[in-house]
């Protein structure tokens, strides 16, 4: 056992590093007062790894996703994602940062009314390089049934899910969830987190899953904690647990 | 079809109403420029093809007699190309079955053929038989206004003798495209007809053989007008010549030439106009609503999709918007303006209309339109796509919130809570709420612009007809007559009053500037004739001194006191100066006034006179005309009620007729406006209102929230569009002076009243539409639909 753990722990050290923050911080500034969303966060990421990330609500979780991703900019600090600075990457630099590499579920799915569930997805996939077909990524998250429903005839986690099919559909090196399971059930939030271990799998996608979840904390590589803009504490696991393993 | 194809065609069904107004916006802009472009472009064109086709003269000459070989003479001036004698006459005319008297005026054409110059466009018949002596050919208006054809006679008295004349055929000339006696200001096609007659046998009639007192030039290549005029003058000294003149003062051309003056300026300033306003409202409007799609610029950004292609985009959302409107506005711009073109045509007698389209004229408003569209909304869409996408998914926060006068003053202890968020939400966006009040107001600017072309035309016409020109009647006779005749016509049966005048051609110049008109010498207080001054008072004429239209005197760049040189164009041709001592005010035709017996001085004569205002008892008019029939040296009688009919017909079918075509465009305009700034409000609130409606408010007090920020934008939207209006009026004011009229700046009340009824309409209609969609709104959807 303890031999296990040493070569995992080895493993993530050699493990090559996708993501790489060092001394992150953002601020907002709020009229007179000055909201520090991030203040310092030095974390890395690794290839093929699946973290979930935990931490109070409003403790910067988001916010630290949206910069990874590509969303935000940092007040300062530094940011790379493998050999790219995104620190001081240019807008279009970042456009194609995240047309080819990243794919985001948002807290708030932000799917396009106008657009059904099916062309929810193939937005993102006309513009992709390898994408799988709209049909299998819903396929995957268990929505075959619903491809031509707009997003207001679908029910929040039904929502939910095409976001995430959305997100999985491009095949992207990296995928990043702001709590995609916070408004499903427990049995569609369980059938969601396997597509993002399937995807995680199968193709060594970097999955980062924010949750207020604890439990989902144990599908993770690594489960990392965060508390008033800082990490407070980053736990590796020996092993994963499978989702249908999870109860909550 | 690709997605992001897909959500364009679904935004576009969405946004139907707003897109319809919008486009109705853009085609209101492009059909007044196509409207205006079109009519003159036809105008002109047609214009200069008869002109060419029909070899108008260039240089024009009336003299007393000059023998045939004379124009010989003329053919010899350097410059000269053609040269073509003619003898004209003024006759009276009789028509079988039209009881009021028609006056007339008799040309010569060479026998049997066309003349050199002012060639004939036949429309029926053929020309006068060579061998017949009693053939004429008449112009299409009369013989139209008559039911004339070829074969029906006409009565003419020539030389005091009834001779029937027989109609040959009808035609055309660019000699006459605007066919008006001289003393009128529109034509009036049944009381007024023109008659082409062989030479010889018109010569024979009035004494003529072998001579000419008429004679019509064309210039060669290069040819100096001033010179051959110059010359032709000289030559023609002799002969009882009464000075040359040019195109400019030929009376047909001149008046088209106005017309055409007038017609370029509606062509210019009104589209202008039209365009700055749509361009204005297509900006402000396009941004806005596409600054309510910022949080789905933001996911497909986040995405990566590039800003040009977001940009692309939305710039299709706009140009989907702008086709349709600018095949609206091509089509129906097309259609009224051939149809516009074709009223022209009834007052400038033209063979026929040449219409193209332009495609500069497509181009230009297109371009505008899109410009100006595109500019709001790439405006917009810059604004979106600079955001941060982590940004652009939030819901817009709300400007910083500051403790407004609201706050602070009494007033928020009675306002309701409804009355207050509706001040903070106005208050909150002071750069959208004041770019409402603007749109509005702009639209409703139109509204007053086209209500005053509507008010202002017939203002003037009631100023001329019930203030200017106070008589019923209106003689010429065809020679001066001593100044007594005003008392036989003063007892002849049913004239109430009498007044004459002395009318003498003249031509007026100061400095390098000049102008060819009469001049009138009238009584010392002319009653019938009124001479207003700036403030509508009736002048007194002085002894000494010339008064003038103020429009002439300025057009002459002349101030009271400057002196005038005066050449009279007949008789001795005596030159003077004379000081000019007074401006007239008066809105139709210009035209210079002295006191009669300085003119009689000017002429060398005694006590004469060549006209009469006569005011007479409507009862027994009949018994008049018959009376006035037969007095030999009447020429002409007028019926100023007559003429002031035609002329409002005129207004009726042109002016007002393009003002009429505004205010409907700017009524749907304004409709537009507010519908679409009623719909953004909607948007922009309809998660609030839910929210509140949710939270126990009820539905009215609901609705009074949105009905209420769009009234109170709409009621301060008022003067602000009283006051674009008065300004849009007093542009097109500007433009709008012309020798025939000039129409004051006079905004009535009504003008203004009308527009904000129409804005007013437009708003409770607007708000209807709203309302009806806020109580059909699904609460719980705009709840869920996370944000
Ligand atoms: N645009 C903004 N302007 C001002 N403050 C902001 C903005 N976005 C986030 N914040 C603040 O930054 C802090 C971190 O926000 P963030 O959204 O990252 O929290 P979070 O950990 O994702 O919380 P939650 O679990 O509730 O989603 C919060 O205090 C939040 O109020
Ligand atoms: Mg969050």
């Amino acid at each position: 056992m303890a031999a296990d753990a040493a070569k995992q722990a080895e493993g993530s050290r050699n493990r090559e590093v996708v993501f790489e923050t060092r001394g992150l911080t953002k601020t907002y500034l709020m009229g007179e007062v000055e909201i520090h969303a991030l203040q310092g966060v030095d974390l890395d990421l690794y290839a093929g790894e699946l973290v979930v990330m935990l931490g109070a609500s409003g403790s910067g979780k988001s916010t630290l996703l949206n910069i990874m991703g590509g969303l935000d900019t940092a007040t300062s600090g530094s940011v790379r994602y493998r050999d790219q600075d995104l620190t001081h990457a240019s807008e279009k630099a970042l456009t194609l940062f995240r047309r080819d590499h990243v794919g985001f579920v948002f807290q708030f799915y932000n799917l396009i009314a106008s657009l059904t569930a099916r062309e929810n997805v193939a937005i993102v996939t006309e513009i992709s390089r390898d994408p799988m077909p709209p049909e299998e990524a819903l396929a995957l998250v268990g929505l075959k049934e619903r491809l031509d429903h707009f997003p207001a005839q679908l029910s929040g986690g039904e929502q939910q899910r095409v976001a995430i099919a959305r997100a999985i559909a491009k095949q992207p090196a990296v995928l990043l969830c702001d709590e995609p399971t916070g408004a499903l059930d427990s049995k569609t939030g369980i059938q969601v987190l396997e597509a993002l271990k399937h995807i995680n799998e199968e193709m060594q996608t970097t999955v980062a899953i924010i949750t207020h979840n604890e439990v989902i904390g144990e599908m993770a590589d690594r489960v990392i904690r965060l508390r008033d803009g800082r990490v407070e504490d980053i736990h590796e696991h020996e092993r994963r647990r499978e989702p249908g393993e999870l109860r909550w | 079809m690709r997605a992001l194809n897909r959500k364009l065609l679904r935004d576009l069904a969405t946004l139907k109403g707003q897109a319809a107004a919008i486009a109705m916006v853009i085609a209101s802009g492009v059909m007044t420029l196509m409207i205006a472009v079109t009519t003159l472009d036809a105008l002109t064109l047609t214009q200069q093809r008869f002109y060419e086709d029909f070899h108008f003269a260039d240089v024009f000459a009336d003299l007393t007699r000059a023998p045939e070989g004379v124009g010989e003479r003329l053919r010899a001036i350097p410059g000269v190309n053609r040269v073509e004698t003619r003898v004209k006459a003024s006759v009276r005319l009789e028509v079988p079955g039209f009881d009021e008297p028609v006056r007339g005026l008799l040309l010569s054409i060479p026998d049997g053929r066309e003349p050199l110059l002012n060639q004939l466009y036949l429309r029926e018949g053929r020309l006068p038989d060579p061998g017949r002596a009693d053939e004429v050919a008449v112009s299409d208006a009369f013989a139209e206004a008559h039911g004339l054809r070829a074969g029906d006679p006409v009565l003419a008295i020539i030389r005091g003798r009834l001779t029937t004349l027989r109609v040959s055929g009808t035609v055309l000339s660019p000699e006459h495209v605007y066919q008006i006696a001289p003393t009128d200001l529109l034509p009036d096609y049944r009381r007024y007809g023109i008659l082409w007659m062989n030479r010889r046998a018109l010569a024979s009639a009035y004494g003529m053989e072998g001579a000419f007192n008429n004679v019509a030039l064309s210039l060669e290549a290069g040819g100096s007008e001033a010179e051959v005029i110059a010359h032709v003058d000289r030559i023609l000294a002799r002969y009882g010549g009464i000075g040359a003149h040019g195109r400019d003062d030929q009376h047909s051309h001149r008046f088209l030439h106005e017309e055409l003056k007038q017609l370029r300026a509606q062509a210019v300033i009104l589209p202008t106009i039209f365009m700055l306003v749509s361009a204005f409202l297509l900006n402000v409007v396009l941004s806005r609503i596409i600054r309510n799609q910022r949080e789905q610029v933001a996911v497909l950004k986040a995405f990566g999709y590039r800003n040009l292609d977001i940009a692309l985009h939305y710039g299709m959302l706009t140009g989907l918007i702008v086709a349709l409107g600018s095949a609206l506005g091509i089509g129906l711009g097309l259609w009224a303006g051939s149809g516009l073109a074709v009223i022209y045509t009834e007052y400038f007698r033209f063979p026929e209309l040449s219409f193209r389209l332009q495609a500069w004229v497509i181009l230009l408003s297109v371009g505008v339109a899109a410009g100006a569209a595109m500019l709001g909304t790439l405006r917009a869409v810059w604004g979106a796509v600079q955001l941060p996408p982590a940004e652009g998914m939030r819901p817009e926060p709300p400007a910083r919130f500051r403790k407004g006068w609201l706050e602070r003053s009494a007033l928020r202890h009675w306002l309701d809570q409804p009355a207050r968020i509706i001040l903070r939400n106005v208050g909150r966006h002071p750069l959208k709420s004041s770019l409402s009040v603007v749109g509005i107001a702009m639209s409703l600017g139109l509204l007053v612009m086209g209500a005053y072309q509507l008010n202002a035309v017939d203002h003037m016409i009631d100023t001329q007809y019930r203030q200017v020109m106070r008589m019923d009647l209106h003689l010429t006779f065809s020679d001066p007559t001593p100044a007594r005749v005003q008392s036989e016509l003063r007892h002849l049966p049913g004239v109430l009053a009498v007044e004459t005048y002395r009318a003498v051609p003249v031509r007026l110049l100061a400095g390098h500037r000049e102008y060819r008109t009469s001049v009138l010498g009238m009584d010392e207080r002319p009653y019938l004739r009124q001479l207003l001054d700036g403030q509508q008072r009736p002048q007194r004429l002085p002894p000494e001194g010339l008064l003038l239209t103020d429009y002439l005197a300025q057009d002459l760049g002349l101030r009271i006191g400057d002196r005038v040189r005066l050449e009279v164009q007949e008789g001795h041709r005596q030159t003077v100066t004379v000081p000019l001592v007074g401006v007239v005010d008066e809105p139709l035709g210009v035209g210079a006034y002295m006191w009669r017996p300085a003119v009689n001085r000017l002429m060398r004569e005694g006590p004469a006179v060549n006209g009469a205002w006569l005011l007479i008892d409507e009862q027994r008019e009949a018994a008049l005309f018959d009376r006035l029939w037969d007095l030999p040296g009447v020429a002409s009688v007028g019926m100023i009620s007559e003429s002031e009919r035609n002329i409002r017909e005129y207004m009726a079918d042109t002016i007002l007729m393009f003002a009429l075509v505004f205010v409907l465009l700017a009524t749907s305009i304004a409709f537009a406006v507010v519908y679409n700034n009623a719909r953004i409000a909607f948007a922009e609130r309809s998660r609030e209102l839910a929210t509140l409606q949710v939270l126990g408010y009820s539905r009215g007090e609901v609705s009074w929230i949105l009905v209420g920020e769009i009234l109170l934008l709409t009621l301060a939207a008022l003067p602000v569009g009283w006051l674009i209006g008065t300004g849009f009026a007093w542009a097109l004011n500007q433009a709008f002076s012309v020798d025939m009229f000039r129409v004051p700046l006079v905004l009535t009340p009504g003008a203004y009243g009308f527009a904000t009824a129409v804005v007013l309409a437009a708003s409770v209609a607007a708000v209807a539409l709203v309302v009806r969609r806020l109580h059909r709104l699904d609460k719980v959807s705009v709840l869920k639909a996370v944000e």
